[in-house]
């Protein structure tokens, strides 16, 4: 058994793209988890999704040994977070597990939103916060720079500070030895009763569900019963588990250690994500506080294209939520969609994530609605309510106001870009609150913004307007006034319910016009005619036609041509089969989607 | 059982602009004698199995490619190697096509052949105006198809087809409008008229992409589609399939083959064969009863196991002339890959194909050929069309309507397999 104070528990902090996982590899190797031919590139990032799209979502971890030059051994616990915004609520239950934290900056980049949303939140969890000046090696590098930026902006020592390249292997031993020297062991005693906090599980058809947590209080051996304490089910440790950051089996685990157990639970609703386990035979008095719930802002109506695999997107979605707590769905009925779920997400990358490995890992064929946020609709006879749906937007005459959710936008930029950001947030109906100067040519802009506003595709425009180089984070500030409507859209004049957007009332007609436009190119021809309209209550605000289909037909077919010709058209017929036919209008899966980028899309 | 031939020459002087055949420009005489012999050579070997021993040959087709680039002996071999070996029928038909651009209008070619018992000709022609034609990277000239049909005539032919294009890029209804009165000026029998398919892989596909195909609107094509038909009616043409058009008693009997779905052998490089096969092949693996037109992959290893009777087959040879000629000079079949055709995958088939007649597909030979009636089958699609107003009933025939005509691809595609 290992002693608590050899123990420490810590994790990344990082901007995307600023090296995280490359570090971690590092460290992993440097220590010889897993020797180089071993390692898949960045190990950590072991959903598919993740190393494609170079981002963490979920927390991972791996226990690594390590000799410091005090000549003591060390377990050192290693816990990867996102670093995405719609991710947050994953990076502080990553956090409660943690003693320390790495802060990895670019020596070229710097400081950016992220950077600053991730260490306040470490801050706030009190981890000790170990400076590294990650890519020294680049041309561009100017690490005194950025140094003296940690100092300024986040106010913190940078005495410490660790000069690295992961890249390069440059400074991976001085990291590990300061992990060693400032990250405090944990504390809790190994005596007490058995507190340990769950902060991931996935289900394994051999295993059941496999929970990982952090031991508080207390120790647990295989063999030994527990209870989870909020549904009270108790269960028989098969197995225990390190990560190695594979599942490596172990006999005991006990206070400040991270691990893994399986206790043959075929239930995923028995193992909730921030619940506390213990012994059934020496129970802990009080849970652990838990987490904080994730609150979904974003949300979007899922429907299986094929109406069949309702139960099967069911089931998929209960599967997933099993280690993602934050997504909700529940059943919901579309006039042209069928039967699907209205889901909740944290973000658009959240659900963007979600849909893609519901594709992937399920073999779903999804059509996604336009995303909304929550809009509190107060009546005219006094009652509130939510909306998360447009089609259950109520009457307009009912209506005494309307008030959407706001944030609070950081975006760190180059000062030459202040001006043409500052258009961006006019033109999302954004309120200027304030500019600081990180230095002489960097600027963190402050907007209040509505969230509905920077659903649609700001991130990119933010990109464009500034090659590249702004970076954003927000956080939500609550709810304000403001005159929304609901715009429908047509369809043979018919309307389409899964169609409809809330939209501020000023903005109806310049989102309608290439609404429309944008679903006249989505829609392929028809046997007949359809117009598309967009309107608010009675009133078109914008029209398009789809003209009819006049010609589709292969004019030769001979001998050498049937089964080339044969396959041309199994695919045409294919892909009419990935349509959904509303009324008599055969629509594609995209055309839900489109609102999302019908404001860039001029031409 | 008839088994019908198709020959193929793989030879033109240059690829046209639009053309997705299996052809390639350019070939030195000793090339187009080799591959001549190995025609021959494959000839014999089928000759010799029992999908095609003593079987009855309704119609023989050479095509291309260009199978006026052989020599006007090699050519007459071909042919004459054809009736030789296998059981042509004396009223059999039998084609050759026929680019204008490669007549020797003072030798002998086009006798050759006809002496050698081809009694229909196929001319490409696809336009009268020389813009056009240079537009499409054709070789000839207007001239010159006057020319080849009057040697054509004067060779014995008088069975005489004329293929067109429209919907040409720079065209104008005007313009086909007179390429149709030129051509029926030249007295045909048979005209196919093609409305033009950019298909990818072609220079037009690149142009296309690259926004310089400047193709007609949609409206113009349609009126050259309408008064091309009209035009060919009114001078006493049936328009009797999506494209095609014949004078009473001189439709293509060898291309209703393919659309009635009916058995064919094709010989020479990438030539398709539609064939029951009573004994193995190889490269198509053993039959694989409950396989749906599943694509059998080829392989370089010759496989043995028996083709199990019934057993019907799509296949196809070896794409490039070397490939071809290098497995029959080594005495191997030539075939590439095939598909076994299970009973719904040729009834699927059979109405993709027999819906591009205008007659349609016979309720009656529909149930002779698979003991079930169309309605047995396709009864609520077919319901569904006809509401559409793609499809009708008539004279014991299913069939597509003038909107059907325009709209085929609708029509096929809901009879195909999911």
């Amino acid at each position: 058994m290992i002693d608590q104070k050899h123990i420490r528990n810590f994790c990344i902090i990082a901007h995307i793209d600023h090296g995280k996982s490359t570090l971690a590899d590092r460290l992993i190797e440097f220590t010889g988890v897993l020797t180089q031919r071993e390692m898949q590139d960045q190990i950590l990032d072991n959903m598919e999704l993740e190393r494609e799209r170079g981002i963490t979502i979920k927390a991972q971890s791996v226990r690594m040994d390590y000799t410091a030059d005090d000549g003591e051994h060390y377990v050192l616990n290693l816990i990867d977070t996102p670093g995405h915004v719609d991710f947050t609520y994953e990076v502080s239950r990553a956090l409660a597990g943690c003693e320390g934290a790495l802060l990895v900056v670019d020596a070229s980049q710097g400081i950016e939103a992220q950077t600053l949303a991730n260490v306040y939140m470490a801050l706030e969890h009190n981890l000790e916060i170990i400076p590294v000046i990650n890519k020294i090696d680049l041309p561009s590098a100017d690490p005194e720079k950025v140094k003296h930026e940690i100092e300024e902006v986040i106010g913190l020592d940078t005495s410490i500070a660790i000069m690295a390249s992961a890249k390069s292997g440059i400074g991976m031993k001085e990291i590990l030895e300061s992990v060693c020297a400032f990250v405090p062991p944990p504390k809790g005693d190994i005596r007490a009763p058995l507190k340990a906090m769950i902060y991931d599980s996935f289900y394994d058809s051999y295993k059941g569900v496999v929970s990982y947590f952090r031991i508080f209080e207390g120790s647990v051996k295989k063999g030994d019963k527990i209870r989870f304490m909020a549904s009270g089910k108790e269960f028989v440790v098969d197995d225990l588990y390190v990560f190695r950051p594979g599942l490596t089996p172990v006999d005991e685990l006990i206070a400040g250690e991270v691990g893994a157990l399986a206790a043959a639970i075929r239930e995923v609703k028995h193992v909730r994500v921030g619940d506390t386990i213990t012994l059934a035979e020496t129970p802990a008095k009080e849970a652990l506080p838990g987490y904080r719930k994730a609150t979904p802002m974003v949300f979007a109506g899922l429907y299986p294209v094929e109406t069949n695999d309702y139960s099967k997107l069911r089931d998929a979605l209960e599967k997933l939520q099993l280690n993602d707590a934050s997504l909700q769905f529940e059943p919901e009925t579309s006039e042209a969609l069928a039967f699907g779920f209205r889901c909740g997400f944290l973000g658009l990358l959240h659900m963007d994530v979600i849909q893609e490995r519901l594709e992937r890992e399920f073999d779903l064929d999804l059509i996604t609605t336009a995303p909304n946020v929550i809009y509190h609709v107060n009546m005219t006879n006094g009652e509130e309510i939510i909306i998360e749906n447009p089609a259950a937007w109520p009457d307009p005459t009912n209506i005494a106001s309307i008030q959407e959710p706001m944030v609070k936008a950081s975006i760190i930029t180059p000062s030459e870009y202040v001006g043409p950001l500052m258009e961006l947030c006019q033109d999302r109906r954004g309120t200027f609150v304030n500019m600081e100067y990180l230095n002489e040519k960097r600027v963190n802009l402050h907007y209040r913004l509505p969230l509905a506003e920077i659903m649609y595709d700001f991130f990119d425009q933010l990109k464009t307007r500034t090659r590249g180089y702004a970076s954003f984070d927000y956080e939500l500030t609550g709810y304000e006034d403001s005159d929304m409507v609901k715009m429908d859209i047509l369809l043979n004049g018919e309307s389409v319910d899964a169609l409809s957007v809330i939209v501020h009332r000023e903005k109806a007609e310049r989102i309608g016009r290439p609404l429309v436009t944008k679903l006249r190119k989505l829609i392929p021809r028809q046997q007949f005619e359809v117009p598309i309209q967009a309107a608010i209550g009675n009133k078109i605000i914008a029209r398009e036609n789809i003209a009819a289909l006049r010609k589709d037909v292969l004019a030769k077919c001979y001998g050498g041509d049937i089964t080339r010709k044969r396959k041309l058209l199994e695919k045409q017929k294919e892909g009419k089969k990935r349509m959904k036919a509303v009324g008599s209008v055969e629509v594609p899966q995209e055309a839900f989607m489109a609102i999302l980028s019908a404001e860039d899309d001029d031409d | 059982m008839a088994v019908s031939l198709y020959i193929h020459i793989p030879y033109c002087v240059q690829k046209c602009g639009y053309c997705d055949f299996n052809s390639y420009a350019g070939s030195r005489p000793d090339e187009q004698e080799g591959y001549v012999r190995a025609l021959l050579r494959e000839m014999e070997r089928w000759a010799g199995r029992p999908e095609l021993a003593g079987q009855p040959v309704p119609t023989l087709f050479v095509g291309g490619g260009t199978p006026t680039m052989l020599e006007g002996r090699h050519l007459a071999a071909v042919i004459a190697g054809a009736r030789r070996l296998f059981a042509v029928a004396p009223g059999a038909e039998v084609t050759t096509e026929a680019n204008p651009g490669t007549i020797d209008f003072e030798g002998d070619k086009l006798k050759l052949a006809y002496e050698a018992g081809a009694n229909r000709i196929s001319f490409g022609v696809q336009a009268r105006q020389p813009h056009l034609l240079e537009r499409l990277g054709r070789i000839h000239t207007p001239d010159q198809v006057e020319k080849a049909v009057a040697a054509a005539r004067a060779a014995g032919f008088s069975n005489i087809n004329l293929d067109l294009m429209y919907g040409l890029p720079g065209q104008t209804p005007a313009e086909f409008r007179e390429t149709v009165d030129w051509a029926l000026g030249l007295g045909p029998t048979h005209i196919s008229a093609y409305s033009l398919i950019v298909e990818e892989g072609t220079p037009f596909y690149v142009d296309y992409d690259a926004g310089r195909l400047p193709l007609p609107p949609e409206e113009a094509e349609e009126e050259m589609f309408a008064e091309g038909k009209a035009m060919l009616e009114a001078a006493g043409f049936e328009h009797y399939e999506v494209s095609n058009f014949a004078r009473p008693g001189h439709r293509s009997r060898h291309n209703q083959v393919y659309w009635r779905n009916e058995p064919y052998l094709g010989l020479g490089c990438g030539a398709h064969s539609f064939l029951e096969l009573a004994a193995p092949l190889p490269n198509l693996g053993a039959p694989r009863p409950r396989l749906t037109a599943s694509r059998v992959q080829g392989g370089a290893a010759v496989e043995t196991a028996p083709g199990e009777p019934g057993q019907k087959y799509r296949f196809w040879n070896l794409k490039t002339p070397t490939a071809y000629r290098g497995a029959v000079e080594r005495s191997d079949w030539p075939v590439e890959a095939g598909e076994v055709i299970d009973r719904p995958g040729e009834m699927a088939e059979t109405m993709m194909l027999g819906l591009r007649l205008l007659e349609g597909v016979s309720e009656e030979r529909f149930l002779n050929r698979f003991g079930a009636t169309l309605d047995q089958v396709y009864g609520p699609k077919i319901e569904q069309l006809i509401v559409h107003n793609l499809l009708e009933r008539a004279d014991g025939h299913l069939r597509l309507t003038y909107r059907g005509l325009r709209l085929g691809n609708q029509v096929w595609q809901e009879f195909l397999q999911d």
